[in-house]
């Protein structure tokens, strides 16, 4: 017996690829100690859920370690047979997802798949089983297991689907925890409980952890020491403490600089570098004479989504989604709404653009008039150039099959904005202005990693001149370092341009650092709406508190 | 539960609607009256029959009395074999039915079993070769298959039958050849030649809902928690194949009826394919409305068996879920 649980030595995964070998990892060193959580920090593609996926022998096709050793106990388990590595996995190696929406059979119940796993790891009867089962679920805190054990995964919550999958993980009591993105998926407040949980498990049950995360708030929170990697390799190493509050290596440094903060509105965001000005003034001429007063205002909104009819004469029941009286937002101002999965922040986003319709209530736009008087074609189009949308995920937001010119081109030519002869030079300039070459035009999208295609979106949005921008998530699906640029982008094409815009996440902190003023949202009714600093630094409602509360920080004071 | 009410409702609507075109047939394709009396009759003879059939009066009538008659079983009489249709196809049914059953259970007996392993060992040479198979399967005509089979089985080796149904046995009061050895024999190479394309089809989705299922995070989850291979293959990944499966096995089976006609024909089944083939031959209206809505039928009752399985098999219908 070493000291060690596990430890990974010299570990080298190679994805063989026609055009030449990828090596996702490169010798990298690690180890974990009994009744210790050691986090795997990284941006994506950095290689950390490919070490999860060895340790298991679990590599996607046609991944394999091509070097160094995986030891659990001494005994390196790289040379085990897939038969010998079977009996391991469950029984000595726990596993557990990202994601709990798909991490459980939607077919089978949460208990029969529980009492299958007991059965099956710790050679019981089904019926010992279930009674175990039941046991189980108590234990990762789930009230009223035995009634829950007959529900199917999709009666659960996510927070309590991911405590069903840490039960199931820990059905054949393993000595070491594979923990793979386990909160990314999950609101907030319910992740704190989550990771909670994980660590209980390590200190009762003298568990090794590997938490792997891309989430520098999570590691601070949870783990004991951590491991820095970028482009498959060891960066930097170290106890979480020292690491998060003086880290050696320039990247680790970046890194942490790039996470926004929710205890502070940093001057950095605000004041970036400006990159070109020319496009601007075509960009200006649609700017509205007046500077002052609302933008936009709704009053008495409500919205029902009907649940499916169940028979062919039957009506539906109702089902309120959105309850907001009055909403408001001037003219240059950012309007952050926040809140959790659920909350109706999309939903408020999409009514206020026009993108959905209310069940009750108006939308009415000072340059346009009521949304529902909005009849003609012509005043449509007009509308439309004016209120732009940028979405969440820029890998499904883009059309694959055109041209980014063609893609940024397309609305210039739609609302007549330029001669034909310019557009070229305009979709350029504008691919310039947000920090791409001009070039890049001649590509197609899937040719841009996710932080240029979000650019690339921002610039789709820019090429009709809009006054109003709705960013829904816009930064959820990037890294952290890409996110801050792009954070800054959006900050400074609002200062240039004088936009106005209405900024949705469910980020705390990123809400920070981009609102003047914040609407925070909860069962699609805003229960606080004030200036963006006066609610940051004295929330006043208890929801807010415990929101700001539970949020994960990279640095504890400051 | 109310699920399936309101699908019975909506099979109701559907057996309707073809029943009218059933009826449709009767109304504009020649005339029935002309067909039914000879040269000689006069013009008052052929309007004294026309008001007694009850043809002068209005449409909608006359559709729900056929629709009526329909319903306990009486759809007319037959011009070519001046007998009760409901009669006629009461003895052709069996045969039908037991061609199409035999066929299916061996496709599904032969399809699942293949699709899984092709499914899970994907490179293997076994694996190929069963799919190169399936691709002959899909794209040979049946009747060239069922002549082949003629060919080898009966012609060149005398091991089997060529044509007709052979022995019969009485079982549940219906006529069968599957319960005696001469109607096994006999049923053996039509079912053979009916099951092919289905086996095909039926192999193919499988082998691709499985290698879609085998990629999910429930499967991968299921591999780390230590299940083993029989479990996860076909507790976990199985189950979750089949709604699309049953979808396409409830369409394959109308199909079987479909393709029943060739296959009779090469045969000389005496099954509803031949009886329709002699009915388009002789104009025989009753029979064609007959058949028609029979095959409708048969469709509606499938697509409902396929809703009643969804039901059983996927928790997120039973709830109303998304």
């Amino acid at each position: 017996m070493t000291d060690f649980l596990c430890k990974v030595e010299g570990l080298q995964v190679t994805f063989p690829h026609r055009n030449g070998d990828f090596v996702a990892v490169h010798g990298f060193d690690m180890h974990v100690k009994r009744g210790e959580i050691v986090g795997l920090i990284g941006e994506s593609g950095a290689g950390k859920s490919t070490i999860g996926n060895a340790i298991m022998d679990l590599l996607s096709h046609p991944g394999k370690v091509t070097g160094g050793r995986v030891l659990l106990d001494g005994d390196d388990i790289v040379q085990k047979t897939d038969k010998e590595m079977a009996y391991l996995r469950g029984r000595r190696i726990g596993m557990i997802f990202q994601d709990p929406m798909t991490s459980l059979n939607p077919l089978m119940t949460v208990g029969d798949q529980l009492s299958e796993t007991i059965s099956v790891l710790q050679n019981v009867t089904m019926q010992q089983a279930r009674v175990m089962a039941v046991e189980r679920l108590s234990g990762v805190g789930i009230p009223e297991a035995s009634d829950r054990m007959n529900q199917y995964p999709h009666e659960f919550s996510g927070g309590m689907r991911q405590r069903v999958v840490i039960a199931l993980a820990m059905a054949g009591d393993p000595d070491l925890l594979i923990a793979d993105e386990p909160t990314t998926a999950l609101d907030v407040s319910v992740q704190k409980q989550v990771l909670d949980l994980i660590r209980s498990i390590c200190v009762e049950r003298f568990l090794g952890v590997i938490l792997v995360t891309h989430d520098m708030g999570v590691i601070a929170q949870t783990t004991d020491r951590v491991y820095v990697m970028r482009h498959g390799k060891l960066i930097e190493t170290g106890a979480s403490a020292q690491v998060i509050e003086a880290p050696s290596n320039q990247y680790t440094q970046d890194l942490i600089a790039a996470i926004p903060r929710i205890d502070l509105r940093e001057e950095r965001f605000r004041n970036p570098p400006k990159k070109t000005g020319e496009i601007d003034k075509w960009l200006l001429e649609n700017k509205p004479s007046a500077q002052t007063g609302d933008f936009l205002t709704a009053t008495a909104l409500e919205m029902d989504f009907a649940t499916r009819k169940t028979t062919f004469w039957g009506k539906g029941s109702g089902f309120r989604a959105l309850e907001v009286p009055d909403i408001s937002i001037a003219r240059g101002e950012v309007l952050g709404l926040v809140g959790e999965s659920g909350s109706g922040k999309s939903t408020l986003g999409r009514i206020l653009t026009g993108l959905m319709q209310p069940t009750h209530g108006t939308v009415s736009f000072t340059d346009h008039g009521p949304l529902t008087q909005v009849k003609s074609a012509a005043a449509r189009k007009a509308l439309r150039r004016d209120v732009q949308v940028v979405f969440q995920d820029p890998y499904s937001s883009l059309n694959s099959r055109m041209r980014v010119d063609q893609i940024l081109a397309e609305p210039i030519r739609f609302h007549g904005l330029a001669e034909r002869g310019q557009i070229n030079h305009l979709v350029g300039a504008l691919l310039e202005r947000v920090g791409l070459p001009a070039d890049a035009g001649r590509k197609f999208p899937h040719q841009f990693s996710g932080g240029q295609r979000q650019r690339i979106c921002i610039a789709r949005a820019l090429s009709v001149r809009p006054r109003f921008l709705l960013c829904d998530e816009p930064t959820s699906a990037l890294d952290v370092s890409i996110q801050a640029d792009m954070l800054a982008l959006l900050m400074e094409l609002r200062r240039s341009l004088g936009l106005t815009m209405l900024f949705v996440s469910h980020d705390l902190a990123v809400v920070r650092q981009v609102s003047d003023r914040v609407a925070v949202m909860k069962k699609g009714v805003i229960i606080e709406c004030r200036e963006s600093e006066a609610l940051f630094d004295a929330p006043e409602n208890d929801y807010t508190r415990m929101l700001l509360e539970t949020a994960p920080r990279a640095r504890v004071c400051s | 539960m109310q699920f399936l009410i309101a699908r019975l409702f909506q099979a109701a609507i559907v057996m309707l609607c073809v029943a009218f075109i059933g009826f449709l047939v009767f109304q504009y394709i020649g005339d029935p009256v002309l067909a039914l009396v000879g040269q000689e009759t006069t013009v008052a003879e052929r309007d004294a029959l026309r008001e007694s059939l009850g043809l002068n009066d209005p449409i909608i009538v006359q559709y729900f009395r056929y629709v009526a008659n329909a319903i306990q079983g009486d759809f007319g009489i037959s011009y070519s074999f001046n007998r009760e249709v409901s009669e006629m196809i009461a003895d052709r049914l069996p045969a039908t039915i037991e061609l199409v059953l035999l066929s299916g259970v061996l496709s599904l007996l032969l399809a699942v079993p293949a699709g899984i392993y092709t499914g899970i060992k994907r490179k293997g040479g076994i694996a190929q070769t069963i799919m190169a198979l399936s691709v002959i399967g899909v794209s040979v005509p049946s009747f060239l298959l069922g002549i082949l089979l003629i060919l080898v089985y009966s012609v060149w080796l005398n091991w089997l039958p060529s044509f007709g149904r052979g022995d019969v046995a009485s079982v549940l009061g219906f006529e069968t050849s599957l319960f005696t050895l001469d109607g096994l024999r006999h049923a053996l190479m039509p079912a053979a030649v009916l099951c092919l394309f289905q086996l095909g089809v039926i192999l193919r989705l499988i082998r691709a809902e499985m290698l879609e299922v085998l990629r999910t995070d429930y499967i991968r989850f299921a591999w780390a928690r230590g299940l083993p291979a029989r479990h996860v293959y076909l507790g976990h990944a199985l189950k979750n194949t089949l709604v699309p499966v049953v979808t396409a096995i409830g369409l394959q089976l109308s199909s079987l009826f479909a393709f029943s006609i060739i296959t009779e024909r090469v045969f000389q089944w005496p099954g509803m394919g031949s009886l329709l083939l002699h009915a388009i031959g002789q104009s025989d209206i009753p029979l064609l409305a007959a058949y028609l809505i029979f095959v409708g039928l048969i469709f509606t009752i499938s697509n409902l068996l396929v809703d009643a399985i969804y039901v059983l098999i996927d928790p997120r219908i039973r709830h109303g879920a998304r």
